[in-house]
């Protein structure tokens, strides 16, 4: 699934958060969206995901406009793991996995097999499994991630948005969600649009790599042509040294302590 | 990292919608499926149990077995009254106990549903059918009636506090919706409804005390209404209260899987299908609806609503689904058996929101130090 956006803006009353912004995401690609706090991230993936709707411009999804498709079909497209993980009730790991199976479950039927086998196959895959019976409310920040990371995985949806979605994941289960990202779109061919603040896992792991600043997008292009010295002092303002890293395959970025 | 991941046959392939759903349903879950299903049947019968044990204690007490001989000849509609003493049971039965009963059981249904519905929408396990200030307008508009004695002619006291609540209701809403918001949830959040409701509540009850003041020898009127009664309920009065209690159970168990996803935040709701701010307004306007009928006819019950779908959801855990039933029967019973002893067992009947506030308070307390204590 092809996404256009064309000439978008979005303000908060009087102050702009995303101004004249267009770009297109195709399939079988990991995007990276770095940049500074407030440069508009959130927004950007509220208005792709048709939860904000914009000033001007509009998204496009395969040529059809956001705003006039019905939220289930939306919820069939696009997956989004946002940034508050935060649930409110008890509701067990299980049953909030299923939910992500929502969008295909008409409003008077139970969960059919393939809905439950898709469950604990994504249990299986994020190494959620023995948490199946906990209570969501009693886990931790980085296993709830993990429940909410399988949730949108289990929605099935050929474009994933993901939004700081391993904030508090420990390394090791951060590398393992990117790989099940990579086999994602390696088997589905699938769009994955990530914002993220670590660059040297962006310089790893997405294939192009989009930098917003102050709403807009300040340099966007394959991720080893765009991590450069001048582009990370132009948007976040540090100087760095950036090299090709041999253990990585792939460039890295290193900030001076001062 | 080394899993073996099939994502074959499992995922569409890039860009395909699929909205078939092939296989038949299998019931997800079977034992906690059968576990609800008996609790269900379980306070079903005890719901029943105390509607025939209600009916036979009181002033005058009729014997279980009698009481089950005149149901069964009414329903078949073959009424052969015998003796003088039939008579008056049928007559008691059906004219003041009857009515009284299926009165107070369907109120406490009404106020558990819309607890539900409150605590569901607002994201909040303190809020009750009340939050919103219904129950402020309500009594505002029943004390308005009174003080101009329009409480006379029998209908007019309760229309005039369905008014008030309603009125209330849309007020409150109107207060905390931002039309500027352009998102889809945005307008209507949990925050700025209860703050709006709190705010409403308290300029409306300075506004009853005001009446009160003005009311002279009619403010004890205007406070035992506030205090809640049973007493002298009729059919009329209870089929009201059905036919609401009906199309909201109706409308909430349809929307209840949507309000299971709005507790995962606005954001994941909408991303999986939810139309947030269509549910929470529906939702809302249900479980208004449901309270200012209750507090119209009689008068502010407070606790059912906040304390039944506490104590149900240890039974059915937070899934609004299994939540709204159980907590229907459960709501009808509690209530049903506080009426009761307020109106059989004690010596003088208290009002029964005085009783449930006296016992449901520490009730609640007990259970929320519970639930401190881990």
């Amino acid at each position: 699934m092809e996404i256009h956006i064309q000439d978008l803006g979005f303000s908060h009353g009087d102050t702009p958060i995303i101004r004249d912004l267009s770009c297109s995401f195709f399939p079988n690609t990991f995007y990276g969206i770095l940049g500074p706090n407030g440069s508009g991230k959130t927004t950007l993936l509220d208005l792709i995901s048709g939860f904000l709707i914009p000033d001007r411009g509009q998204v496009l999804l395969d040529r059809t406009d956001i705003s006039s498709l019905t939220p289930k079909k939306i919820a069939q497209a696009l997956s989004l793991v946002s940034q508050n993980y935060y649930i409110n009730f008890p509701f067990s790991v299980e049953e909030v996995i299923m939910m992500g199976r929502h969008p295909y479950i008409d409003r008077f039927a139970h969960p059919c097999q393939t809905d439950m086998d898709r469950v604990s196959q994504v249990m299986d895959i994020t190494g959620i499994s023995h948490l199946k019976h906990r209570k969501i409310t009693e886990l931790s920040g980085g296993e709830k991630q993990r429940c909410i990371f399988a949730r949108a995985l289990c929605q099935d949806t050929p474009v994933l948005l993901l939004d700081e979605a391993f904030s508090n994941m420990d390394i090791n289960h951060t590398l393992h969600m990117l790989g099940i990202i990579r086999e994602l779109i390696n088997k589905t061919k699938g769009t994955v649009i990530c914002v993220l603040h670590d660059l040297n896992l962006a310089a790893a792991w997405a294939d192009e790599i989009l930098f917003l600043k102050n709403g807009t997008i300040q340099a966007k292009g394959k991720t080893s042509d765009i991590i450069t010295q001048e582009t990370i002092e132009q948007v976040f303002n540090v100087k760095s040294k950036v090299e090709f890293n041999e253990y990585v395959q792939a460039k890295q970025v290193y900030f001076k302590t001062i | 990292m080394e899993q073996n991941i099939n994502w074959e046959s499992v995922a569409p392939a890039g860009g395909k919608i699929s909205d078939k759903h092939p296989e038949k349903s299998v019931s997800a879950a079977m034992p906690a499926d059968s576990y609800f299903k008996a609790m269900v049947a379980l306070f079903s019968f005890v719901l029943l149990g105390m509607i025939l044990i209600s009916l036979s204690m009181g002033y005058i007490s009729i014997p279980i077995p009698e009481i089950a001989r005149i149901l069964v000849n009414k329903l078949f509609g073959n009424l052969e009254i015998a003796t003088p003493l039939e008579e008056t049971f049928a007559a008691v039965i059906f004219d003041v106990r009857l009515p009284r009963i299926l009165t107070c059981a369907a109120v406490g249904a009404a106020l558990s549903v819309s607890g539900v519905l409150f605590q569901g929408i607002l994201l909040n396990p303190l809020a009750d059918p009340y939050t919103l200030g219904v129950s402020a307008g309500a009594a505002f508009g029943a004390s308005i009636a009174i003080l101009l004695n329009l409480g006379a002619t029998f209908v007019s006291t309760p229309v005039f506090a369905f008014a008030g609540a309603c009125a209330t209701l849309f007020f409150v809403v109107y207060l905390s919706y931002s039309p500027s918001s352009k998102g889809i949830a945005s307008g209507l959040s949990s925050n700025s409804l209860i703050l709006s409701g709190i705010i409403v509540a308290a300029i409306l009850s300075a506004g009853i005390s005001f009446l009160k003041f003005l009311a002279n020898e009619q403010v004890s009127v205007i406070i035992f209404w506030l205090m809640g009664s049973f007493a002298s309920k009729t059919w009329m009065n209870f089929w009201v209260i059905f036919v609401f209690l009906v199309m909201g159970f109706l409308i909430a168990i349809c929307f209840a899987r949507d309000l299971n996803l709005i507790s995962l935040g606005d954001r994941a709701a909408s991303s999986l299908g939810v139309d947030i701010k269509k549910v929470t307004l529906l939702l809302l306007i249900t479980g208004s609806m449901l309270a200012a009928v209750c507090v119209s006819v009689s008068g502010i019950i407070g606790f059912v609503g906040l304390l039944v779908p506490h104590m149900v959801r240890f039974v059915t855990g937070p899934d609004n689904r299994r939540l709204l039933p159980l907590s229907m029967i459960v709501g009808a019973f509690l209530l049903l058996f506080a009426d009761t002893i307020t109106r059989a067992v004690l010596p003088h009947e208290i009002p029964i929101g005085i009783l449930t506030a006296l016992t449901g308070g520490p009730v609640f307390c007990w259970i929320f130090k519970r639930s401190r204590l881990g």
